[in-house]
């Protein structure tokens, strides 16, 4: 009849939802729901992402009868006093992450533990002279240079503040999951049922998938990924400068075979992130100390790169620009050289890129790596995170106030669309950035010269990155 | 002698509309099904909840973290599925939901027997209002009565039961629709027969109250009516919003007066003189 046709167009402008709804298997309500405790939130995975989301919620007024839940294969990770030697695992803090890990008090930590600010970044090209800089009008820090290590025990340190409201399992790992139907069938449990393990099951209203880049809750959830494994893999080490400097400025460059950056640490230490090839990345580890630093100075100072045709015409482009906008040319500092490397900190790892093609199911919500993982030659990869961490937080402490069910897609939609928004051009940009510096053809070099000699005198550009 | 009238007028009229009844049990399973038929009351949570919420709050100076209603003693009739008693139990408040169509119940006992903490803070009972007058005098602080008045039989004696059950100075919540031109053709041609938003068939126009009217009831019968509201519902956007205009949709927020139930201050006035000078000089008014 008309009114069901007019019941159906109606609903299916309303029904963003309906594909989202699974046909799973049915869970037998009497075995499972009786024994396994209930929570309104569980957290799978104990990384910085997944820790701080558990401390945000932990740490919500909104949440505070609320039972949630962290999930972490490995062992607690704390340290009151930092080790002498700097870690090899470093993140660079946005300012915005840095004003949510402060939301909780976890930057209080991190502040009495151990960070270097940096105020200024520049980015150059190893096949011409084409240079941006990015810096704050007002000198304020740009960002914040944070071992991994650090991160980790100030939010194991927020997260025993809130013990009474959210219980970590260490040396847990969650082995299967099982999905409810959607909420209209009365006669099986509603939650998301969680197997260990160890043989112990949890449920739980909603799931926060916080589990990296392979993803076993994204898997489980069958929610397709777009990946794509580089043919690249990062070199990371801690270096000792030849001399003690104001070390405030980050360095990127790039190399045809992948970017070169040097991360303060102090102001006479600094990480190393080199992303190249994998055969390269093998032969830096395997080389003496001595061959290792001299390959380092040699890839930040030589001009072996550049071609007359480029310099020249990048040298035109940029007296054409001096004439437009005299400003918009800034002076080019000179990198560090480096003296030593740190014993035993050379390590390298695969890099590759993903994005989940949902970020949101019912009764779960993917953040961090589990939905998205880019290149580290833009320093954004745990910023991504913790803007999801933001985001999500903020949805579900007004659901919370609001009395309704935390894994109600309504609201998980909500946050799904404006972190993908954001999410998916940055990603992408990130991808064709990698992809756009990876070769010495000459078209491509001056196209993207004369483009980095352009953002860099364009102000309304640069500040959007 | 005002009471024995009400009960032997009790036992003749109801509320309860038999017709009404049937309407609804057809759907009885239908509640929770977030893009069904009752999909617009669903999304309808998202301004009365924190319309109730923020009016008990502002009313009060006591705050749970985490429990904003917390100790509020709350009766939702005609509560249906539970659709509304859910997220006032989540708050924190402990709530009765009433419905005389026993599936409806069935339904709503079911769904909040998966959350140990629902199941505690919500008890549903298959019952008229009026039935529950004679054990539940002045028991609760708030009352509901959500898309409710529009089924009802006789309104007047409807307002006189929560006035009956609330405690003195107690809430009452309302929403409902308005009976005008633009009622019908958005509320039933547009809603029933042409989107398909509510099922057809669920209201009839006649049935309808205007805020006018609903608020000369109200007054007449003991309350003071402090809000009136308008409410929109976006078909596209499968949402509700506030609006100037009460013209299709609208929320009343009454307060049920004093211990003696007078709404004027002229009554009181004229008690005071009956009893004499000296209960003049004691009592504040």
């Amino acid at each position: 009849t008309s009114a069901m046709m007019a019941a159906a167009c109606g609903r299916g402008l309303l029904a963003p939802l309906g594909g989202r709804l699974r046909a799973g298997p049915r869970v037998p309500l009497r075995s499972v729901a009786a024994a396994a405790p209930l929570y309104d939130v569980v957290v799978s995975g104990g990384g910085m992402v997944g820790s701080a989301m558990a401390a945000v919620l932990g740490h919500d007024m909104h949440f505070h009868d609320k039972k949630i839940a962290l999930l972490e294969a490995g062992p607690r990770k704390e340290c009151d006093r930092v080790p002498d030697r700097y870690s090899n695992r470093v993140s660079s803090i946005s300012p915005g992450s840095a004003t949510l890990l402060s939301s909780f008090g976890a930057w209080d930590h991190v502040c009495s533990l151990r960070f270097k600010p940096f105020r200024r970044m520049q980015v150059w090209d190893a096949c011409s002279e084409a240079m941006i800089v990015f810096e704050k009008d007002d000198l304020d820090d740009m960002g914040y240079i944070v071992e991994n290590d650090v991160i980790m025990s100030a939010l194991t340190k927020q997260l025993d503040a809130v013990a009474d409201r959210v219980e970590v399992f260490y040396g847990s790992r969650a082995v299967g999951y099982t999905w409810p139907l959607p909420s209209h069938s009365c006669d099986t449990s509603p939650w998301v049922q969680i197997e260990l393990a160890d043989g112990r099951r949890l449920q739980t209203k909603l799931l926060i998938g916080a589990d990296g880049h392979n993803s076993v809750v994204r898997k489980e959830a069958e929610i397709k990924n777009i990946e794509h494994r580089y043919d690249q893999s990062a070199v990371v080490a801690t270096l000792h400068l030849s001399e003690a400097t104001d070390n405030n400025v980050a360095w990127q460059r790039f190399l045809p075979s992948g970017p070169i950056a040097l991360l303060p640490l102090s102001d006479t230490a600094s990480s190393l992130v080199w992303s190249t090839s994998h055969e390269h990345a093998s032969e830096l580890l395997a080389m003496d100390e001595e061959s290792f630093v001299d390959s380092i100075n040699s890839a930040f100072w030589s001009n072996i790169n550049h071609s007359d045709f480029i310099d020249t015409a990048g040298a035109m482009f940029r007296s054409a620009i001096s004439l437009l906008k005299p400003s918009g040319t800034a002076v080019r500092q000179l990198p560090p050289s480096i003296a030593k490397v740190d014993p035993k900190s050379r390590a390298m790892f695969p890099l590759g890129m993903g994005h989940a093609a949902e970020y949101v199911q019912h009764r779960l919500a993917l953040i961090g790596d589990a939905a998205h993982r880019v290149h580290p030659l833009a320093g954004q990869g745990v910023n991504l995170g913790f803007g999801d961490i933001a985001c999500l937080a903020h949805h579900l402490s007004a659901a919370a106030f609001n009395g309704s069910d935390l894994g109600s897609l309504k609201h998980l939609l909500k946050f799904e669309t404006q972190r993908q928004r954001h999410n998916v051009s940055l990603i992408a940009a990130i991808d064709v950035l990698k992809r756009l510096y990876s070769t010495r053809l000459a078209p491509l070099v001056l196209l993207r010269t004369w483009g980095l000699q352009a953002t860099n005198a364009l102000p309304p550009l640069k500040v959007r990155i | 002698l005002s009471l024995s009238r009400l009960t032997t007028k009790r036992l003749f009229s109801t509320s309860v509309d038999s017709e009404e009844m049937r309407k609804f049990q057809l759907l009885a399973h239908k509640w929770w099904d977030e893009e069904g038929e009752y999909s617009a009351l669903h999304s309808m949570n998202d301004i009365r909840v924190p319309f109730i919420r923020d009016t008990l709050l502002n009313m009060s100076s006591n705050y749970h973290l985490g429990k904003p209603l917390a100790g509020v003693k709350i009766l939702d009739v005609g509560c249906g599925g539970g659709l509304l008693s859910e997220p006032l139990g989540r708050l924190g408040a402990s709530v009765t939901g009433i419905d005389p169509l026993e599936d409806n119940i069935r339904t709503a006992d079911q769904h909040k027997s998966f959350d140990p903490v629902l199941a505690k803070r919500i008890q549903y009972k298959s019952s008229s209002l009026e039935e529950i007058v004679d054990e539940s005098m002045e028991t609760f602080d708030v009352i509901i009565a959500s898309e409710v008045v529009e089924h009802v039989a006789d309104l007047e004696m409807f307002i006189k039961c929560c006035s009956q059950v609330l405690k003195p100075e107690g809430s009452l919540f309302i929403t409902t629709i308005n009976k005008t031109q633009l009622s019908y053709v958005l509320g039933i041609v547009v809603a029933e027969k042409i989107l398909g938003i509510v099922p057809e068939g669920t209201h009839e126009w006649e049935k309808f109250v205007s805020p006018e009217e609903l608020e000369r009831l109200l007054e007449s019968n003991g309350f003071s009516v402090k809000t009136v509201n308008g409410m929109l519902y976006n078909p596209l956007s499968g949402s509700w919003s506030w609006m100037e205009s009460r013209s299709v949709n609208y929320a009343v927020h009454a307060v049920r007066c004093g211990a003696r139930g007078q709404s004027s201050l002229t009554d009181a006035l004229s008690e005071m003189e009956r009893e004499g000078p000296s209960a003049a000089t004691g009592t504040a008014v």
